[in-house]
């Protein structure tokens, strides 16, 4: 709890300084707030006065009244005008500040190395980055404000009040703790309630998306009544809790309303006996002025108590966001890091130790050399760990141990830029922008020609499909756009790749989600894109890899076989076992 | 709206009582005025204290009876409310859960998903607050110009065109914002789907060194999300300040007004007072009443969309004329072909074959070929276009589909795990299965081993999504789940996907011992998995190109040699 409240500090203090920029805006709009409630609270003074100038038959101040008048229409005037500029700067501020912020997360996220992004689900920071934001925004500026015009509004009608007639203030200041404290009461009974109720929304959410996501499967075991007894379990508990929660928290209005009211009858019989047993002392117009900021006087009170829940709300975002923007970004490219124009092709792991977590050692001084041209397979059960050297290689992660050396130079040493241009990466999640054919094929060499772009496409075999595209290579493609089949979007992958010609090629899984055939028929392609290039293949089909100048056999993430095809069928180790259990028949 | 009415029925009691107390507090309120007005007129008038002291008390008999008389009309309002979306929740997912595949495809499961959560709260709100302040207000606003005209009828006319005026301003301001606050929310739309596509390809991002473009492409979004919330912001923000001046715009006219009745005698000062005090009460009451009307339009909008999946037909007819095959087969198709709705291309066309009792199928062709249309149409996932597809010699139209698939067992594509443990996961394959059954079908299945090795064993926890276990373990559950059936027929649609070449050797040995000797249907995309079944189908463009056995296949069928070909890179050879 200590610690809690401590980091809240901390985090009130980071959003002032962020709202720094937004000063003069700041200072004027809390400058607006005070003329307009000022002025909110000047009318009902004026309209008292406006009455007291006309007490009876032939003993109406016509010119008064008038004069009065002319006061409410320029207050009136001055205070929506302050009120409309109020809002609107407070727009300013809000909006501007989601904006900020929502820029700051988005180019953090560019920053933030891949171990962050592969922990944390995408979900997650993109709630922080959305729904946080939002809230935070809201609750905090919005709530600002109700807040100031707020505790304007109470000072200003109690200093009103005091000084008109203390006797008639000190009504209303004897009564108002008495709604403090049935507001503050029956916000603590709610707020278990209302913790119930979204306690078991959550779990009914997540009953919901689990059958209806799954329906398919559900119907297959004829689940439909099972699935709906245990649905009306909770659907019953949330009817339960839900009205609690509901009841209780409708009744702070007519609570404090009825506390309201009780202010409103206590002012109107002190004012009301004042005014007879002291008619000098205050007037019926006065009267009508007490009774009026009675009215509106604990509508601040109510207010407020609900602000305060939605600051704590807007702070609680605001510090899931500043984590976000606090995490430990990617070392940065070593000042005199080197440009790597051309590759020649050497890629070296010397003495590379490796580990995710620190815990479980993953990959252990592994050496390894390849030579310009060279072409090597990393082969192994499912989740042995293969992409691990794909991340060492294109310096997603670094090495904990050792050294990865491209062309002679430690990876460390090179701008990442020059690194990942030198390698061109197919992978087996196929990601295409929301864009055209044309703007995805093209992503890794913006000044392709048209001829090299339908050049790639050919060698891939994918121009026949484009062609047959609504709009073929302007075919907006991704949401909103066409859906294309996860072949055909590997296809536009490769094709992505074949046209960028970078030095060393990269292939994970590339072709898993293309059929035996097709990928046989794009395997030429590869074959040509391959040759004289370095590269790097994984699959779990060992046709693909079998002629691989080096094949890297994992297993738990170790590699405990390294050699070509034939060495490591005589050896009879872990690769035999694995090849024959393809083929099981030889 | 109309048709969900119904689910408020057994709530009536609590619909008239709710706006009823509703109507008898507004009343309180609305005399609170007279009541000032008696006090200034009568009391200081004459100088009464003790008539003074006799209304002050009738103030808080009146705040007493009114503080009651809404704690009423809250309850049966909550009541109302939460009993009418519970029972509506209940049967919308029962109703969600009679969806066949067609139907589910059709609707999509996100859109289910709102429907019963955000949708169905929508509602909720909306009922709440119209058994309490639908009523209200409007018995506020015409009751305090009803009782301005009582108080005095030379001072009333103002509140005649004030009300309309505010009205007229109110609701231009709420309709003319709403359809720019949905374009604020689909800018919002577009910005989310910038970062999530972001953090979906950050790999590819890095490779292709496009940070500096995609911030380029996220400024762009924000920018303009911004620029329309700036719009919409400057207009709501007019709502305040111009209410403002039309009702301190009122009050003038009446105080000068009012100065020449008093002076002339035909208004008293109480009636100027209790005047200004109706039209505050007025203006408070409109804007309540706006943002009521607002809530209901989005809840109405809400119930339509509710109505919309009601509507939807649940379930499949069962025909009954249909004439029995003289077959003791387990499958047979007819000249079955398949078109999906929405779809202008037929996904299966001319597919006739027979699977006799206890034999083993492979299915096989590229991506789209049709496998798992073939395959879902045997317990009836979806219905043949044309044609006709038997289950133990009786057409599959003629079963109710509980029957059906009673004796079929099948594991998705998809492995998916239902939120509890192992063994809840399990049972789903058959209730009443033993101890014994379970582990049997986890042993088959080749999962008995990982489970095991966790420490409550069968009682494992499995989270959403059975993410606590990998691809491949999620699948061999599956297919214990499958298993537990005991069905006659068992369908694997490409479940060893993620399996590495020896567990699925291991696996397909464990299910041809399988005791009770199913029909299995073994759809892959390896020749490796298939090659031993009796017989095997081969798909390409929805037709059935090639039945027979591996070897038979091999001499005949083009399309088998060619993927046959493309996995074992030499052909033949290596055998």
């Amino acid at each position: 709890m200590n610690q809690s409240s401590s980091l809240k500090k901390g985090t009130l203090r980071r959003v002032l300084l962020d709202l720094g920029k937004y000063r003069v805006a700041l200072v004027f709009s809390l400058i607006l707030a005070f003329v307009s409630v000022t002025l909110t609270l000047a009318v009902p003074l004026l309209t008292g006065a406006a009455i007291d100038r006309m007490v009876g038959k032939e003993l109406v101040d016509m010119n008064g009244v008038i004069a009065v008048c002319i006061a409410i229409a320029l207050c009136s005037a001055v205070c929506a005008l302050s009120q409309w500029l109020m809002n609107v700067l407070g727009n300013r501020i809000t909006y501007g500040m989601v904006k900020r912020l929502r820029r700051r997360a988005f180019q953090k996220l560019q920053r933030l190395p891949l171990s962050y992004l592969d922990k944390h689900p995408a979900g997650e920071t993109l709630s922080r980055m959305i729904t946080d934001v939002d809230q935070f925004t809201e609750g905090l500026l919005l709530g600002f404000a109700q807040f100031f015009t707020g505790i304007l509004t109470i000072l200003g009608t109690l200093i009103i009040m005091l000084a008109v007639k203390w006797q008639i203030a000190l009504v209303v200041i004897l009564i108002t703790p008495l709604s403090l404290f049935v507001a503050a009461f029956i916000a603590k009974k709610t707020h278990s309630m209302f913790r119930l109720q979204s306690e078991t929304r959550a779990e009914q959410t997540a009953l919901i998306n689990e059958y209806i996501e799954h329906h398919k499967v559900a119907l297959a075991f004829s689940r439909e009544e099972e699935s709906a007894a245990q649905f009306n379990e909770v659907n019953d508990r949330l009817g339960k809790h839900a009205l609690r929660a509901i009841f209780f928290s409708s009744i702070t209005n007519p609570s404090t309303r009825f506390v309201n009211n009780l202010v409103y009858a206590g002012v109107a019989l002190v004012g009301a006996v004042l005014c007879i047993t002291s008619p000098l002392s205050i007037s019926v117009g006065m009267l009508s002025v007490f009774l009026n900021y009675a009215n509106q006087y604990t509508k601040p009170f109510n207010e407020i108590s609900g602000v305060i829940a939605e600051l704590q709300n807007a702070l609680a975002c605001s510090e899931r966001l500043y984590e976000l923007l606090d995490e430990e970004e990617l070392v940065p490219d070593a000042t005199d890091a080197r440009v790597l124009d051309t590759a020649n092709g050497t890629v070296a792991f010397d003495s590379v130790s490796f580990s995710y977590t620190p815990d479980r050692e993953l990959i252990r001084d592994l050496d390894l050399s390849v030579t310009p041209g060279q072409r090597v397979a990393i082969v192994g059960p499912t989740g042995c760990g293969k992409t691990t050297l794909i991340n060492l290689l294109m310096r997603f992660y670094d090495v904990r141990d050792g050294a990865v050396l491209v062309s002679g130079t430690d990876v460390r040493e090179i701008t990442r830029e020059s690194l990942r241009a030198s390698f061109g990466m197919v992978l087996q999640d196929t990601w295409l922008r929301a864009a055209t054919v044309r703007e995805n094929i093209c992503m890794g060499r913006a000044d392709a020609t048209e001829e090299e772009m339908l050049a790639a496409s050919r060698a891939v075999h994918a121009h026949s499909f484009i062609k047959r595209l609504p709009k073929g290579y302007d075919t907006l493609i991704g949401e909103g756009g066409v859906a294309l089949s996860e072949g055909q979007r590997q296809l536009l992958c490769i094709a992505r790749v074949m046209l960028a010609k970078p030095s060393m090629l990269i292939l994970d899984e590339a072709t898993s989600s293309i059929d035996t055939r097709m990928e046989q028929k794009i395997q030429s392609a590869f074959s040509k894109m391959m040759e004289g290039r370095t590269s790097f293949i994984v699959a779990h089909r060992l046709s693909t890899i079998e002629s691989a100048d080096v094949i890297l056999v994992m297993r738990d993430g170790k590699i405990v076989e390294k050699g070509d095809h034939a060495s490591l069928l005589a050896a009879r180790g872990f690769y035999y076992t694995l090849y024959h259990s393809q083929y099981e028949e030889s | 709206m109309k048709k969900l009415l119904k689910y408020l029925k057994p709530y009536r009691k609590e619909t008239v009582i709710s706006p009823l107390f509703k109507f008898l507090e507004a009343i309180f309120d609305l005399l609170v005025p007279i009541v000032v007005k008696l006090i200034i007129d009568q009391g200081i008038g004459t100088g009464d204290s003790g008539y003074v002291g006799w209304m002050c008390a009738l103030l808080c008999a009146f705040a007493i009876v009114g503080l009651s008389c809404s704690l009423v009309a809250q309850y049966f309002a909550a009541r109302a409310a939460v009993g009418f979306s519970t029972d509506l929740r209940r049967d919308l997912f029962a109703h969600i859960g009679t969806l066949s595949y067609a139907e589910t495809d059709r609707a999509g499961v996100s859109t289910l998903i709102t429907r019963m959560t955000g949708d169905i709260h929508q509602i909720q709100s909306a009922i709440n607050l119209t058994l309490r302040l639908l009523l209200r207000s409007p018995i506020i606003v015409f009751g305090a110009m009803i009782m301005a005209f009582t108080v005095n009828i030379r001072g009333a006319w103002i509140f005649a065109i004030v009300i309309p005026l505010l009205a007229v301003v109110v609701f231009s301001i709420m309709l003319g914002s709403k359809p720019l606050y949905k374009r604020v929310q689909r800018n919002l739309d577009h910005v989310t789907s910038v970062t999530r596509e972001n953090l979906g390809g950050v790999r590819v991002i890095r490779a292709f060194r496009l940070e500096k473009e995609e911030n380029d492409r996220f400024q762009e979004a924000n920018n303009e999300h911004n620029r329309m919330q700036n719009l919409v912001g400057s207009i709501s923000a007019l709502m305040n300040p111009i209410t403002l001046l039309i009702v301190n715009g009122g009050i003038i006219v009446l105080l000068l007004l009012g100065g020449e009745l008093v002076n002339t005698g035909d208004m008293t000062q109480g009636d100027v007072v209790a005047l200004t005090n109706y039209m505050a009460q007025i203006l408070v009451e409109l804007v309540k009443f706006a943002n009521t009307i607002f809530t209901v339009n989005k809840a109405l909008a809400s119930a339509d969309r509710v109505q919309s999946v009601f509507e939807i037909p649940s379930g499949m007819q069962t025909v009954a004329e249909t004439v029995p095959l003289d077959t003791e087969d387990a499958v047979v198709f007819r000249d079955v072909a398949l078109t999906y709705h929405a779809s202008s291309e037929t996904s299966l066309s001319d597919i006739s074959f027979r699977i006799p009792k206890g034999a083993t199928v492979g299915i096989i062709g590229s991506t789209g070929s049709g496998k798992t249309s073939l395959v879902n149409l045997i317990p009836r996932f979806y219905d043949a276009t044309e044609g006709t597809v038997y289950v133990n010699g009786r057409d599959v139209r003629s079963y109710c589909t509980e029957e059906l698939r009673k004796q079929i067992a099948v594991v998705p594509q998809k492995a998916v795990l239902f939120t509890g443990t192992v063994r809840s996961n399990l049972l789903w394959g058959d209730e009443n299965a033993d101890e014994e059954t379970l582990l049997s079908a986890l042993k088959t299945a080749q999962a008995l081993d990982f489970v095991m090795e966790k420490e409550k064993g069968l009682d494992t926890e499995v989270l959403q999504g059975g993410k606590n276990f990998s691809g491949g373990q999620r699948q061999r559950l599956t297919i214990a789940r499958a298993l537990v059936k005991k069905a006659p027929l068992l369908i694997l649609d490409d479940s060893s996907s993620a399996l590495d070449f020896a567990t699925d050797a291991a696996l397909r040995a464990s299910l041809s011992a399988l005791p009770y000797d199913p029909t299995v249907f073994i759809i892959s995309q390896r020749t490796s998995s298939i090659r031993h079944a009796d017989i095997i189908l081969v798909l390409e463009d929805g037709r059935l190109v090639g039945t027979g056995t591996h070897e038979t296949l091999l001499k005949d069928c083009e399309v088998y040699r060619e993927i046959h070909d493309s996995q074992y890179k030499k052909g033949g050879d290596n055998a």
